[in-house]
């Protein structure tokens, strides 16, 4: 075997690896953008995406998302049409005292229209922790929300560590209130 | 190491058919193309070393050659048409109503085979996986086979000389022999270049070659068909393809979503005009449709850019950048996206007018207020000195459990629980109040409330489109097109002559059209004492 063979064979070996390399690298690709939803940014394991609404109540005091990194945080989504949503809201009344202390807030995403329905429903409840205004859905677009309560728990850390579609039990959601505790 | 040394003293490269230079079989290879079996050669690429058929070593060389066999894109051709055609059986998952269960519509609607097509993914088959592949297999073949065609048949053609091996030319679809010292070579020439050929010349070898870029309209046609399909692969980039639906209700300011937050819309008005019924014109089609038809859909919107940092959720500042109407078919465009009026939703409830007036008489009036049913206040004060509170609202109310309550957000069947309190009085009269429905709750009260007017509005639905892929496309289409006129309306023609001790031989080849090239010999002949060839293909029949 010459040298000019040898070379012509390798320079070929390299062109066909090259080439097979980027075109199945675009199939890939094709693949997996066909395959993933439009908005799987959300699932367990993955960051929690930032958002900003304002506070129920308040004269302009908004919350952001980011802001509360080294507490574990609670995302409730609800509203009033919602029934089950109803139910698990004492539970969460019952034990956000204790646990704001241990460092985690509970944040309630409500997605009714008008401000009056919330507020009748919150005259009822008696609710201490902070109930957020989502009107035009976009934090609900953001985090794919379906149907609701949806709840996720996210670690001090920013890490969606558990997501719940449905109601909560009380034991169930104190297990899950503990997962998200910061270490003390 | 194996490469060929042809008697003509051309080095060939390994896995040649017929010699590059002299165009002699090369013995060893001639069951390649199946020469073996025939007596005219089959000069398919010329007969230059496709590389596919000769190294086969490595697995990259395997896969290689995989999708360098025109069989196998074949045989991915028929397969994708056949996956295409069972996808037309039944409707695909988009077309079925919006509001059904795919799980059970295909069962209700089709039955068996309904079910069958849904549980093996069919109902969408356009966008799995599978199908996918199969597209893409095909992409990557029509990209290696060409290279692998198109680089050796290049080469070949580029270094073929006039002078040709005898097996060569006797082996020719269109070849003859001429016995004659009076054949006039000069006037030979002449004619051929009379008919734009190009005559090239060795020692009285004669080559002479029209449009041999024709040869080359498969693989320019191969070069749209990639980019075309790299075009459509990058609808899948947000950043070149965009295409979001938004809902906008009159008077409301929205995101415009595929924007990632950067524009915004408010709907001024949304306008739907219909065809006149009375119109002599249209009456006919009109109680045909047993309807009012739509003329022209119309919103009238203004659009704002957002100044702040986005957030989602957050309160945007904004930045007035157009008003604009989007009409069917004229979109309203801003940056690089476009606004299409796709659809709309009439009279939703907007505000809803009440008045009091005494229980047994219709026609008092103790003031009216105005509920706005997207923000309605809690409290009421009427100049008449009554006032009322809204204790509940229910947007769309439905009995439960013998409770009201609302199943949704949206004001489709507003209901309310009012409490009046007469001048002076702290004890309030309560009203439940519903459309088509008055209810005293205690059957004791002095006031009633009535329903005396209500506003609605419409919701307009736009489509957002951002689509740089589109040039993309039809500059992949317009290569495409280029290489089949390339291929189709220019046939790569050429004839060679030789000289003989006592006259020349004679011989024609062409990739398509013989019978054009049979008469164009004819014409180049005249004159020149050179018989006639003959096609010994057509002879064998």
């Amino acid at each position: 075997m010459n040298e000019k063979t040898l070379k012509k064979k390798k320079k070929r070996l390299i062109f066909r690896t090259a080439m097979l390399a980027v075109m199945v690298g675009l199939v890939v690709f094709a693949l997996i953008s066909n395959s993933k939803d439009d908005k799987s940014v959300v699932a367990k394991g993955e960051q929690a995406p930032n958002f900003q609404l304002e506070r129920f109540g308040s004269e302009g005091e908004t919350i952001t998302l980011s802001d509360l990194e080294g507490k574990g945080v609670m995302l409730n989504f609800w509203a009033t049409y919602c029934e089950p949503c109803k139910d698990e809201m004492p539970y969460m009344e019952e034990l956000y005292p204790k646990y704001k202390e241990k460092g985690v807030e509970i944040l309630a995403v409500n997605l009714d229209s008008t401000d009056l329905v919330v507020k009748r429903f919150m005259d009822t409840y008696d609710i201490s922790f902070p109930v957020l205004r989502d009107k035009n859905g976009q934090v609900m677009d953001l985090y794919n929300i379906g149907p609701i309560p949806s709840t996720l728990f996210i670690s001090p850390e920013g890490e969606i560590v558990e997501q719940v579609t449905g109601a909560l039990t009380l034991s169930k959601l104190e297990g899950h209130l503990k997962e998200i505790a910061p270490e003390e | 190491m194996n490469e060929i040394t042809c008697e003509c003293g051309h080095i060939n490269p390994e896995g040649t058919v017929l010699c590059e230079s002299c165009g002699k079989p090369i013995e060893k290879n001639q069951h390649i193309d199946g020469n073996d079996q025939k007596e005219l050669l089959n000069m398919r690429y010329d007969g230059s070393a496709r590389r596919s058929q000769t190294y086969n070593r490595t697995i990259i060389d395997k896969i290689w050659n995989f999708f360098s066999s025109v069989k196998v894109g074949v045989w991915l051709i028929v397969l994708t048409l056949i996956a295409s055609a069972v996808g037309t059986i039944l409707p695909q998952e988009m077309y079925i109503p919006p509001n059904v269960d795919a799980a059970t519509h295909y069962r209700d609607q089709y039955g068996l085979l309904g079910q069958i097509y849904y549980q093996l993914g069919f109902h969408n088959l356009f966008s799995s996986w599978w199908y996918m592949l199969l597209l893409a297999m095909i992409g990557i073949s029509i990209v290696i086979a060409s290279i692998d065609r198109f680089f050796p048949l290049y080469k070949t053609l580029k270094k073929q000389k006039p002078k040709r091996h005898e097996l060569f030319m006797k082996k020719q679809r269109v070849f003859g022999t001429t016995e004659s010292d009076q054949v006039d070579v000069e006037r030979f020439k002449k004619n051929l270049k009379k008919n734009r050929f190009k005559v090239y010349e060795e020692n009285g070898h004669i080559l002479a070659e029209k449009n041999r870029f024709a040869r080359w309209g498969p693989y320019v046609n191969h070069i749209g068909l990639i980019i075309f399909l790299i075009g459509s692969l990058l609808r899948f980039v947000p950043f070149f393809y965009v295409d979001e639906f938004v809902w906008i209700r009159e008077g409301e300011t929205a995101m415009i979503p595929g924007t990632d937050g950067q524009y915004y819309m408010k709907n001024e008005e949304f306008i739907l005009e219909t065809y006149d019924e009375s119109d002599e014109r249209f009456k006919e089609a009109i109680q045909k449709q047993g309807g009012p038809i739509p003329k022209t859909y119309q919103t009238d919107a203004v659009i704002y850019e957002r100044t702040d940092e986005f957030i989602p959720g957050k309160e945007p500042e904004l930045k007035e950048v157009k008003t604009a109407s989007a009409k069917m078919n004229h979109p309203i465009k801003f940056d690089d996206y476009a606004l299409y009026q796709a659809s709309y939703q009439l009279n939703e409830f907007k505000e809803m007018t009440f008045k009091i007036h005494d229980k047994e008489n219709e026609d008092s009036n103790y003031g009216e207020f105005t509920v706005d049913l997207t923000n309605p206040k809690s409290e009421y004060e009427l100049e008449s000195g009554h006032r009322v509170v809204i204790d509940s609202y229910f947007p769309e109310y439905e009995m439960k459990d013998g409770e009201p309550v609302s199943v949704s957000k949206y004001p489709k069947n507003p209901a309310f629980v009012f409490h009046v309190y007469p001048p002076g009085e702290t004890s309030p009269e309560t009203s439940f109040l519903g459309i088509g429905m008055n209810i005293d709750a205690t059957g004791e009260n002095d006031y009633k409330l009535g329903l005396v007017n209500f506003d609605v509005r419409d919701v307009t639905g736009l489509t957002v489109k951002k689509d740089f892929t589109l040039p993309i496309i039809g500059l992949g289409g317009a290569i495409f097109m280029i290489g089949v006129i390339q291929g189709m309306y220019w046939n790569h023609r050429r004839i060679w002559l030789q000289p003989k001790e006592n006259g020349v031989w004679i011989a024609g080849h062409t990739n398509k059209n013989w019978f054009a090239l049979r008469r164009e010999i004819d014409k180049v002949i005249d004159g020149t004492h050179i018989q006639k060839p003959v096609d010994q293909y057509e002879m064998k029949d």
